[in-house]
């Protein structure tokens, strides 16, 4: 089936080339491909192969290369984000699931799940330049906005670790809730969201602390499903920090929190097993992955709505949007 | 087996020489990883204490026993535990035990007096009652293995907490799905031993908390014998659908045979199509290598990693309750035996246990409640509790004994 879209796309791809802009790349984590749309249209420009379950995505600032976590192959796959063609591949030790990219676009922070590792990549030799032993099954990956202190969080050991970036030595850790996922700076990096899927909160931690700390963990609670369905995993935080939307798994919402008091204030009905999100470039638009529904639901940010589906490969993971 | 047994010596703690190899193996990383590390503030000491019943082989070849049943799984445990631990100024050390019973309690007797007041027990009921009732006050015992529903209810005991899931947890796991399925119609073949009987009726008890119907019931006698001969198929062929001929139509054969001797048969050998569930077929596991969800892929690779082959029930369930004494130390900051006991059955004790939601205890029994899988040795068909089994506290307590079905009063005060 995905051949069929592949066929309809490849001319897409090779005589129009739209403008990467706005286009909306989603890792298809059981149907190996990753699906490309716009933005502007919300139409499906192209389905492409992306190697072995692809999961965690990403895209360089300058929306350069496109980095996909090929977990089944044990590295990360680098495809041109304008023609979806494969450029190369990054070493990322055994079965990569997520990562973050410093905000110049290098290096890439790799979490190893089976290592207790995080591996730093030069995505522009290519070289290994450091691995971190970290707490068992490392996860989320985050760095500041001033690229001075990375965070990995580790499932099994519970912890947010904070990573130097220039010594890569470990210099504080804050124990969280069971099964860190994901870990979000606000853009002015004073905030730290951490997601537990099974411990069911999101921990906010107080970056101007010294050292930092939890403040306050956030729970969620929905009538008529059952709490332990309310699994936070993705975590989206707008540039301004006025709202953080974080995703919530088996539930199949997304909670909508206020970035000032850190309160919940909404729950949107999205698809099946929402997972990661990600913006559009302005920020009027919210992505979420729906991996059991096998679609993407779209959010309007201002009015708190979900607006529509859009329908794309088998079981989608991750999601990344080209910048302008 | 007996050749690999760990040898008691007269202090009871003396190992078996490969065991011993692969123990000193962590306990070598321990001491480097404290070379690296600021000191320990805190050592938390363990012991796992396996006792070895005779058995004859298992019916399967796949099933054969493995020297380090158990123990690899605390291994694994021990080492997440330590790089957890390193990060909090805690270090783990586990000694593991492998004696016949007329040794458990010399054995058990060494590990106090060395001072450990942890221990992670695989034995049965006799063993385990033994051990609970001489252990000193502030000593805390896991089982590991032992499936009984007295142990969860009127032969509980304070000290003793339950990672194993009771048979009941296991039957209504399996009921629940098979309910879920429409097929009620059960045909039951029971074996004859009294450890096959109260699996029988931990099913009986299941069909008829959620709905089910036991058609007939049939015993197939244990007569003693090996297990496996040479084109012994073609007499077992032959010889089961003649057992289960006049049975009355039934959705599904179930079978309850804990000693392992005559379950693996019964699939495809049956007068009918049906499919087979319980000990053979569709089994309720709280460990199967088929797992994935969850993040199971992980802990498979890094325990096919240390230990080179699959993960085991057995191997789940010490990783598990040396998991529970590392989270209670790791949010506690204490080892202390009494402290783990009253966080663990605590509100706010939660662990992640690659099932999907967070394991807890049941206050009243000390009974870790758990999601049992579904699997059939090549897939993991289901994960219960089933959705739509609805309880007022947690859909896990849909699964065994719930508190007023308990007749514990250990955990009263």
């Amino acid at each position: 089936m995905f051949r069929a879209a592949l066929l309809a796309a490849a001319p897409v791809a090779a005589t129009a080339l739209p403008a990467a802009a706005g286009n909306v790349f989603v890792t298809n984590e059981k149907g190996n491909t990753v699906s490309v749309f716009d933005s502007a249209t919300w139409k499906v420009i192209a389905e492409f192969p992306a190697g072995n379950r692809p999961r965690g995505i990403t895209i360089a600032p300058d929306g350069s290369e496109l980095y996909v976590c090929a977990s089944d192959d044990d590295l990360v796959r680098v495809f041109d984000p304008r023609t979806f063609e494969e450029m190369h591949t990054l070493p990322s030790g055994p079965d990569p699931e997520l990562f973050v990219l410093h905000p110049s676009g290098n290096p890439l922070y790799i979490a190893n799940e089976d290592d207790n590792l995080v591996t730093v990549v030069d995505t522009e030799t290519h070289a290994v330049l450091a691995e971190v032993p970290v707490g068992v099954e490392p996860e989320g990956m985050a760095i500041s906005p001033d690229a001075r202190v990375v965070i990995n969080t580790s499932e099994t050991t519970n912890m947010a670790h904070f990573i130097d970036a220039e010594t890569y030595e470990i210099v504080h850790n804050v124990l969280v809730d069971q099964r860190p996922r994901f870990a979000a700076f606000t853009e002015d990096g004073t905030k730290l969201y951490v997601s537990a899927e099974i411990g069911g909160t999101v921990s906010v931690i107080d970056m101007t602390a010294e050292p930092p700390a939890i403040v306050r963990k956030i729970g969620f609670e929905v009538p008529g499903v059952l709490p332990e369905w309310l699994q936070p995993v993705g975590i989206a935080i707008t540039s301004d920090a006025a709202r953080v939307f974080v995703a919530l798994g088996p539930a199949n919402r997304v909670a909508v929190i206020d970035g000032a008091t850190d309160e919940v204030v909404d729950y949107l009905l999205v698809g099946q097993r929402v997972w990661q999100m990600a913006f559009t470039p302005d920020q009027s638009h919210l992505i979420t992955t729906n991996g059991n529904s096998n679609d993407v639901s779209i959010i309007d940010v201002a009015a708190l709505d979900v607006i529509r589906s859009v329908q794309v490969g088998q079981q989608p993971w991750g999601v990344a949007v080209a910048p302008d | 087996m007996r050749g690999e047994r760990m040898a008691v010596a007269p202090g009871g703690w003396s190992c078996l020489f490969d065991l011993c190899l692969r123990w000193r193996g962590v306990l070598c990383a321990l001491l480097t990883a404290a070379a690296t590390l600021p000191a320990a503030a805190q050592e938390v000491r363990t012991a796992v204490l396996r006792i070895e019943y005779p058995s004859l082989l298992p019916l399967s070849r796949i099933d054969l026993p493995v020297p380090d049943l158990g123990l690899a799984g605390a291994q694994l445990a021990t080492q997440d535990n330590t790089t957890t631990g390193g990060f909090l100024g805690q270090s783990y050390d586990t000694v593991a035990l492998s004696v016949p019973p007329e040794d458990a309690q010399e054995a058990f007797r060494g590990g106090l007096d060395r001072g450990i007041r942890l221990f992670v027990v695989m034995a049965r009921t006799p063993e385990l009652l033994a051990l609970a009732d001489a252990a000193p006050p502030d000593a805390l015992l896991f089982n590991a293995t032992d499936g009984d529903r007295a142990l969860r209810s009127e032969e509980c005991r304070a000290n003793l907490l339950h990672v194993a899931p009771s048979d009941a947890m296991r039957a209504d796991a399996l009921t629940q799905f098979l309910v879920w399925k429409k097929w009620t119609d059960w045909a039951l073949i029971e074996g004859s031993n009294p450890a096959d009987r109260a699996l029988a009726e931990a099913y009986r008890a299941s069909a008829a908390k959620f709905g089910a119907e036991i058609v007939a019931e049939r015993v197939f006698e244990d007569t003693g014998g090996s297990r496996v001969s040479d084109s012994g198929h073609v007499l077992v062929q032959r010889q089961l659908p003649v057992f289960t001929q006049d049975l009355p139509a039934h959705d599904v054969v179930l079978a309850a045979d804990a000693t392992d001797y005559f379950a693996g048969y019964l699939p495809y050998n049956l007068w009918s199509p049906a499919p087979v569930a319980g000990s053979a077929g569709l089994r309720p596991l709280t460990w199967a290598p088929t797992h994935e969800s969850w993040g199971a892929t992980q802990m498979q690779s890094r325990f096919e990693k240390l230990a080179g082959r699959p993960m085991r029930e057995e191997d789940y369930q010490t990783w598990l309750a040396l998991r529970v004494i590392g989270e209670a130390v790791t949010r506690t900051g204490s080892a202390d035996p009494g402290k783990i006991r009253a966080y663990a059955l605590g509100d706010d004790f939660a662990l992640a246990a690659f099932k999907g939601q967070p394991v807890s205890f049941r206050p009243w029994n000390g009974q870790l409640r758990q999601p049992i899988l579904l699997a059939t040795g090549r897939m993991t068909v289901s994960v219960s509790p089933q959705e739509g089994f609805l309880h007022q506290v947690t859909s896990l307590d849909t699964l065994g004994l719930d508190r007023p079905e308990s007749a514990c009063t250990a955990f009263d005060q």
